[in-house]
């Protein structure tokens, strides 16, 4: 069983939301021409991911999973309604985001006036939804554990999106090549700074430990390219 | 009745309704121009398999939300727009979720919450936003077939390479002779009985970001007018 810590710790650097699964990058490229908006951006992601994971959670294990309604009675046991997740799971982060979105306006304008233009955006931000499903898909067994993801996930997108910004600033004042200016070169820096953060994959936790030794390294049956990196170690290793 | 007239007067396929396809296909290319929708693109484009499958979910996702939209555009408030619009994907999402699982369980599994993700694929909402929401459901369609084509095509594109270049096969099929070694040939069959190696970066994450940054490359060093100033 992978700890509490060893999940925020994943979600934010070897599972990193941008680099490893490349979610939520329409408003990654669109919002991180300057560091002030993409700090804004990625602290309202943060707050929405910590917030409609857990609440996608506890809809996931009373209401939508094979079994899920078995707190009703026994002759709901057999129910199964994770067909409906994906319509759930949007319709809660659409509510939420608009809930928020009020609340914050009523009671701290002053977070309102720093987050406001963003908060709609985030109703279809990857990212939120894809955590969401992460979550469904990896079948956490705590509250806890779930509630862990999503901020680490919240922590390590924010990190992507202003450490892109903070480069893209700085880029400005260098000779690219006419053709790669704006989009074109973000992606290869964003490539670039996705090799970086593939080293973080080196990161031992504490289930990989007790493990033998081929099995170091990241594990998780939700991405196909991860595990291909994780078949290519462990044949390398296995040459040697 | 002007509309009615107009409608009739218009052919099917006139030149306006051509450029609506072709256009996306190249200059208006949704991920390298519009930049819309590059969650998915990336992610899913290890084997082109995978990427055959989820172009043809954003098709039918886009040409058939398009045409809902398009015919309850002028019953839908605009204040709940976004919602309706959430719930409109969602449920086609749904279908293509189920319709995968039942009959391609393999492609299904590898593509994990990748599908579920098409509801929050930017194309999908752009396109409903800047052209659904505003015009007759036949154009609608017409601009979700090129959009989702031209979606797919990129989609395809980026996926031969890393499928090539990665694991030395299209769609499955060994291209460059088989790399297990055997007793004859101890490096293997083919290319690599001559020392050729797969390239194992072309698999991992942030290649399909480089290829995708060298396709844009290409693209703008050949149409200057989508060159942006930063």
């Amino acid at each position: 069983m992978e700890s509490t810590l060893d999940i925020f710790v994943k979600a934010i650097f070897s599972e990193n939301m941008i680099f490893a699964y490349f979610l939520g990058m329409c408003s990654y490229l669109a919002v991180s021409k300057t560091v002030k908006t993409a700090v804004g951006l990625g602290a309202a992601v943060i707050f929405v991911l910590v917030v409609t994971v857990p609440v996608n959670y506890l809809l996931e294990n009373y209401l939508l999973k094979a079994g899920a309604l078995e707190w009703m009675g026994a002759e709901y046991a057999n129910i199964n309604l994770s067909f409906l997740s994906f319509i759930m799971f949007i319709a809660v982060v659409a509510s939420i985001v608009q809930l928020v979105e009020m609340l914050v306006e009523k009671f701290a304008p002053a977070l309102y006036g720093a987050l406001g233009i963003f908060l709609p955006l985030i109703a279809v931000n990857c990212s939120i939804l894809g955590g969401a499903l992460f979550m469904q898909d990896r079948q956490y067994s705590t509250l806890l554990d779930a509630t862990a993801f999503s901020l680490g996930s919240g922590i390590g997108w924010f990190i992507a999106i202003v450490a892109i910004a903070a480069i893209r600033e700085k880029i400005r004042y260098s000779n690219v090549p006419p053709a790669l200016r704006g989009l074109g070169i973000t992606f290869i820096i964003t490539g670039l700074m996705g090799m970086a953060f593939m080293s973080f994959m080196g990161i031992k936790y504490g289930k990989d430990k007790k493990e033998d030794k081929a099995a170091t390294g990241m594990i998780d049956k939700a991405a196909p390219a991860v595990k291909t990196a994780k078949a290519i170690t462990i044949k390398n290793e296995i040459n040697d | 009745m002007s509309e009615v007239a107009e409608k009739i007067k218009e052919p099917l396929f006139s030149k306006k309704n051509r450029k609506l396809i072709t256009d996306p296909l190249t200059d208006n290319n949704p991920v390298t121009v519009q930049v819309l929708g590059i969650c998915s693109a990336l992610a899913i484009t290890v084997q082109v398999m995978q990427g055959v499958v989820m172009g043809a979910s954003v098709i039918f996702v886009l040409v058939a939300g398009n045409l809902i939209i398009s015919l309850l555009r002028n019953l839908i408030p605009s204040k709940i727009r976004i919602i309706v619009q959430l719930v409109i994907v969602a449920s086609l999402v749904i279908i293509v979720n189920e319709v995968l699982k039942a009959f391609m369980p393999d492609v299904s599994e590898k593509l994990s919450v990748f599908v579920g993700l098409i509801i929050t694929n930017c194309i999908i909402m752009g396109r409903f936003e800047a052209f659904a929401m505003a015009n007759k459901p036949w154009p609608s369609i017409l601009d979700g077939v090129g959009n989702g084509v031209g979606y797919a095509g990129l989609l395809i594109l980026v996926a031969v390479f890393r499928e090539l270049f990665g694991s030395g096969s299209l769609m499955g099929y060994p291209i460059f002779g088989s790399p297990i070694p055997t007793a004859d040939n101890p490096l293997g069959t083919g290319l690599y009985s001559m020392g050729y190696m797969n390239n194992n970066m072309m698999i991992l994450p942030p290649m399909a970001l480089i290829i995708v940054g060298i396709i844009i490359w290409i693209q703008r060093s050949r149409n200057k007018d989508l060159i942006e100033t930063h």
